[in-house]
């Protein structure tokens, strides 16, 4: 979503996204002239006259679990964004019995948060889990 | 899910869904806007509906159409920019 006018995705769908994703883009690209939705979720910058990079993770109850917002020079990490997704995922699949600690992905252990684990997840959990 | 609409030569808008909001209410949001976060982690997305564009077709879309799936809902300041 972006302040352009439809017509002006199509353009720059036609034009350049196309030649770097084959048959264009597939999901819906919106329009919001005038920023009334950006400034709703918080992004619009009124000086500019523009949104900045804003990425909200929204699950199927239609609440936000996540969002991040960068200033327009530096652009997104796409796998962050599908890691933090499928974590989700998993916390609502196993109904909130899961947790994923700091540095986890998609094969990497997960916490089960209750009595037992208190004072020991460093048994579970070391520090260099954090990285990759 | 997402309905077709017509290209006419007016630009279509959308904007957020569900109570109206004055003109009067709307100034003052945005003037406590920068105190006042409106979207907060655990809490619903407010609803929106919004033109665009999608394979070949001009379509228009509310937020709302998609409860019982995953979105990932992306801002970006403009067409043809760069990153």
């Amino acid at each position: 979503m972006s302040i352009d006018s439809m017509f002006v995705h199509k353009m720059w769908d036609d034009h350049e996204l196309s030649k770097m994703v084959k048959s264009g883009v597939p999901f819906p690209m919106l329009s919001d002239a005038g920023g009334r939705v950006g400034r709703v979720f918080g992004v619009y910058d009124e000086d500019a006259g523009v949104e900045t990079r804003g990425r909200f993770i929204i699950d199927p109850d239609g609440i936000v679990q996540g969002y991040e917002v960068l200033t327009p020079p530096v652009g997104r990490n796409v796998n962050e964004t599908f890691r933090q997704v499928q974590a989700f995922q998993l916390v609502r699949e196993s109904k909130g019995s899961q947790a994923t600690p700091s540095g986890w992905r998609p094969g990497k252990m997960t916490l089960k948060p209750g009595p037992d684990l208190v004072g020991n997840v460093w048994k579970e959990w070391k520090t260099s889990m954090a990285f990759d | 899910m997402a309905e077709e609409v017509k290209a006419g030569c007016a630009r279509p808008t959308g904007g957020p869904v569900g109570e109206k909001v004055s003109e009067e209410v709307h100034e003052k949001q945005i003037a406590k806007k920068e105190a006042a976060p409106m979207i907060q982690v655990g809490r619903k997305a407010p609803d929106f509906s919004a033109p665009g564009y999608q394979k070949g077709k001009f379509i228009n879309i509310t937020l709302s159409e998609y409860l019982g799936k995953w979105v990932l809902l992306c801002f970006y300041p403009g067409d043809f920019t760069f990153v």
